[in-house]
């Protein structure tokens, strides 16, 4: 049971990061260069789910997914099935709830890039893919691995979104967070406590391992400095 | 193809540039660029105080910003025509453009910075490409280090081996020496003279240092808020007195034209005679022909003013004069001597009151030879 839910919440924490550093770098991308007016309104939507509720958050996107919505009708027509209590609909709600974490850091670690550089790459005929292959994300790494670390320890410790969206089915939608709940519900602390333990440790050897990353970045990361 | 098959006109760079520019000076006074100017090929020298809007020029030229309205051609390639409505994007110009701030690509290596613009090339041609410029800006030896691991000097020609490498059509220095001391600033400027004898682009040279203009100077614009105000030779434009922002700008309230009557080379001097008067000069020896006439640049602080002959001396130059007009500007008093030829002398008010200077006063003015540039 213990495994089981937290092989679900590794997969969905992968899977979840994952989709978030293909959203995230361009957006981070454009965002650390637009002059576009218009950009505080993207910035503050983006940054939404660090201030809203994740019931709030939940219980708008079952909305948008459930049956009776565009979103649910399209998807339904499409496969048949429905993404409300399913793992597929966990990955979308994660995805939305961790934005921020994986898009705020990137943009950051761009933004830090010398202007004078991205000029220089286009003097010397790179076109703006070669430049941000070549040089935006090799120098703006940081930002970009720290924005990594960050959606998936997030996503490995969310609750509330989960609830909302997936419920409480195990091997689908039972994460190590709601299957924690869960017992303490049942009053059964013992396990509980063994659980939580587990992803205490496990968040906290993934920072460790981000910021011993950091701290050694002279010769892994960053052998220029 | 050789230099010698490319039509001449095919090296010309073509600017005519309006701009609004903002972030500028204090308050809401927002500076309008207006410039126009055609450059041929060699080093033509953008001089002009911070904020006047030089790298901004630059820019427009490379393709970085973009003029509100104007045309910029090199060549025969049209690069930017607000009636037209083309703009090429700055990666299709093939401009070499030397940042002030180099921007080295830190993460690279030498060699890698500078095979960056060669990413259309097989590698055969990058590599031989990469190591001839290598060779002649003498940087072979770096190829494997970072930037941050090489001097400031050889940054300068990692930077400008990396321009130049791609072949511009044009070559932009934005104020690329100023932090370089005079020998290593020497050797670059001569090693990149000897890449363009051969390539024979048009090199603009923002600077705002008046030695680099004596220095290098075919052709010299002057920009001052956003308007090219002088435009000629070095000689030309800071002899000429109407543009008083100009001498300004060079720093040099004096310039005559003197001939040289005698070179005393064992002494490293050389005296001249200031043209239309009997009175001679003794200036720094300077490799310049003598049989034409120099011009010699004093600075109005330079000079000194006594009135009584001075006795015992190291200053070689006392000149007999008197005041035509004292004036004072802030903490500083400006008098005009007519020693024959009229000399512009700043002095503090304290010593203006206790010499007792008025309109008429006989003194004498006191120049180190050191004081004395040659300007030609």
């Amino acid at each position: 049971m213990i495994l089981e839910a937290l092989f679900l919440t590794l997969r969905l924490a992968i899977l979840v990061s994952v989709i978030l550093m293909a959203i995230g770098l361009p957006l981070g991308y454009w965002l650390s260069s637009s002059r576009w007016r218009g950009k505080f309104l993207v910035e503050a939507i983006v940054s939404l789910p660090i201030v809203l509720p994740p019931t709030v958050l939940g219980f708008y996107v079952l909305v948008a997914i459930g049956p009776l919505s565009p979103v649910g009708r399209w998807y339904h027509s499409m496969t048949g099935g429905s993404l409300a209590f399913t793992f597929r609909g966990l990955v979308l709600g994660s995805v939305i709830y961790s934005l921020p974490f994986a898009v705020q850091p990137i943009a950051a670690g761009f933004a830090s890039v010398d202007r004078k550089l991205i000029d220089a790459s286009a003097t010397l005929g790179a076109s703006r893919w070669r430049t941000f292959w070549r040089i935006v994300f090799p120098l703006g790494f940081p930002g970009v691995l720290t924005g990594f670390v960050l959606s998936f320890a997030h996503t490995l410790g969310e609750f509330g979104v989960v609830l909302m969206i997936g419920g409480n089915i195990p091997g689908a939608t039972q994460t190590v967070s709601i299957l924690i709940y869960d017992q303490v519900q049942s009053l059964n602390y013992a396990l509980a406590n063994r659980i939580a333990l587990v992803l205490l440790l496990l968040c906290f050897a993934l920072l460790t391992l981000l910021y011993g990353l950091r701290r050694r970045s002279k010769w892994v990361l960053w052998g220029w400095q | 193809m050789s230099v010698a098959e490319i039509p001449l006109a095919a090296r010309e760079l073509m600017v005519q540039v309006q701009k609004r520019l903002s972030g500028f000076g204090k308050g809401d006074t927002s500076l309008q660029l207006d410039v126009q100017f055609k450059i041929t090929a060699g080093f033509n020298i953008l001089f002009g105080a911070s904020g006047a809007g030089k790298t901004t020029v630059l820019d427009c030229i490379a393709g970085l910003q973009e003029p509100d309205s104007g045309r910029i051609v090199v060549g025969d390639t049209v690069f930017f025509d607000s009636e037209k409505g083309t703009e090429l994007a700055a990666r299709s110009r093939n401009i070499g453009y030397l940042f002030q701030t180099l921007a080295l690509f830190p993460h690279m290596t030498v060699r890698q910075n500078i095979e960056y613009g060669l990413s259309s090339l097989g590698p055969g041609e990058r590599d031989g490409r990469t190591n001839e410029i290598a060779e002649s800006f003498a940087i072979s030896g770096l190829f494997d280090r970072r930037p941050s691991h090489i001097s400031g000097g050889e940054r300068q020609r990692v930077a400008l081996a990396r321009a130049l490498v791609t072949r511009p059509r044009a070559l932009l220095l934005d104020e690329p020496l100023t932090a370089l001391d005079a020998l290593t600033k020497t050797r670059i400027l001569d090693d990149l003279r000897r890449w363009n004898d051969r390539h024979a682009v048009p090199i603009l040279y923002v600077t705002h240092q008046r030695e680099e203009v004596y220095a290098l100077g075919n052709r010299v614009l002057v920009l001052e808020a956003g308007k090219v105000i002088a435009d000629g030779t070095p000689h030309e434009v800071l002899s000429r007195p109407q543009f008083e922002s100009v001498a300004q700008l060079a720093g040099f309230e004096n310039i005559v034209e003197c001939s040289v009557v005698a070179s005393h080379s064992e002494q490293g001097t050389m005296t001249c005679r200031i043209a239309g008067t009997e009175v001679s000069l003794e200036v720094p020896l300077s490799r310049v022909d003598t049989a034409r006439p120099v011009r010699v640049g004093i600075r109005a602080g330079d000079i000194l003013v006594a009135t009584s002959l001075p006795q015992g001396l190291s200053a070689r130059n006392v000149i007999a004069g008197s005041v035509v007009s004292l004036r004072r500007q802030d903490v500083t008093v400006i008098a005009e001597i007519d020693c024959g030829t009229k000399f512009v002398v700043h002095l503090t008010p304290g010593a203006c009151d206790s010499l007792r200077l008025k309109v008429g006063t006989k003194l004498w003015l006191v120049v180190k030879t050191y004081s004395c540039h040659i300007l030609q």
